[in-house]
């Protein structure tokens, strides 16, 4: 199967790879898996007072399309608000990464992934 | 022999995890006989195709039976539950955490000042972690509720995970030597 050049720049170069303190009640932590592949995935987002994304890290133990899926989206929320992150959809980084039907999964881990973040975090500020 | 039948049916095995490994290998060696294709060489074309059939259902009843993963993934399979095609991803977070922190540590590790040392601990936890889920596992797939069947499927999730692991291990322990 061949990768598309967008898959391969970020598995190459991945964005943003690194971890935050999950204890910082700024930072929501997401933590997903896939059975299937054994795949997991780490993503973590650093909020600002108003709600914004300020920064975010991923670390990802899996596939070039899981790891591009989950670069792009790292990318993608900085500067989001909580909700515009929230609704991210994986239809969007497969498309934009050309993902094959057989990896369309690694794109819905990374969204998964991004709304288990956001939900952490608006859990540990009691929202 | 039936194609239709299951593996276990197949090999004449209780359709359990606990199996005799001992036994479906004998078994398999006198399947194997009965289906040696020279035995077949004087048939016609239509039984030779049915004994290549046969031998090819055979070859995959052995791989499938002999490993744990498979076997209980099989037996998953046999009550409407495939977790090797699924793409779920509700998990335990403490267990996903944990499997985060080991995947670093085998990352990290030829870089160890032992990496020997490091990768055969690593395997070692692996093999910790994986003896209790087959043991819940093998207790669960007995009882016909579908409590105890959904419970079977989340300890294999979790032996899939595992098994990612201890590969890995291995692959950088061929790196190494």
């Amino acid at each position: 199967m061949a990768y598309s050049e967008k898959v391969i720049d970020h598995y190459e170069n991945p964005r943003n790879v690194g971890k935050m303190d999950a204890a910082d009640h700024s930072v929501g932590t997401g933590m997903v898996g896939a059975p299937a592949c054994g795949d997991v995935m780490r993503l973590q987002i650093k909020v600002s007072d108003t709600g914004v994304i300020e920064d975010a890290k991923f670390k990802t133990y899996g596939c070039g399309s899981a790891i591009a899926s989950s670069s792009l989206v790292t990318e993608w929320v900085k500067g989001m608000t909580l909700d515009q992150a929230a609704e991210l959809k994986n239809t969007q980084i497969a498309d934009e990464l050309a993902l094959p039907p057989v990896k369309i999964h690694c794109s819905v881990l990374a969204e998964d992934a991004i709304k288990a973040a956001v939900a952490d975090y608006k859990q540990k500020q009691g929202k | 022999m039936d194609i239709k039948q299951n593996f276990f049916e197949f090999y004449g095995l209780p359709e359990a995890f606990d199996i005799d490994l001992g036994q479906l290998s004998r078994r398999h060696l006198e399947l194997q006989k009965k289906l040696h294709p020279d035995r077949y060489a004087h048939l016609s074309d239509q039984e030779r195709r049915l004994s290549a059939q046969y031998t090819a259902y055979l070859n995959e009843g052995y791989a499938t039976l002999r490993s744990s993963l498979l076997r209980a993934q099989y037996l998953l399979k046999l009550r409407g539950i495939d977790t090797h095609n699924e793409s779920s991803t509700v998990m335990d977070p403490l267990f996903l955490m944990q499997q985060m922190e080991l995947r670093e540590r085998v990352e990290e590790a030829p870089q160890h000042a032992d990496p020997e040392a490091e990768l055969a601990a690593l395997a070692e936890d692996v093999d910790k972690m994986m003896a209790p889920l087959q043991a819940e596992f093998c207790n669960e797939i007995l009882a016909p509720e579908e409590t105890s069947v959904n419970a079977a499927a989340v300890a294999v999730r979790k032996m899939q995970f595992l098994d990612k692991l201890r590969r890995e291990i291995e692959r950088l322990e061929d790196e190494l030597y």
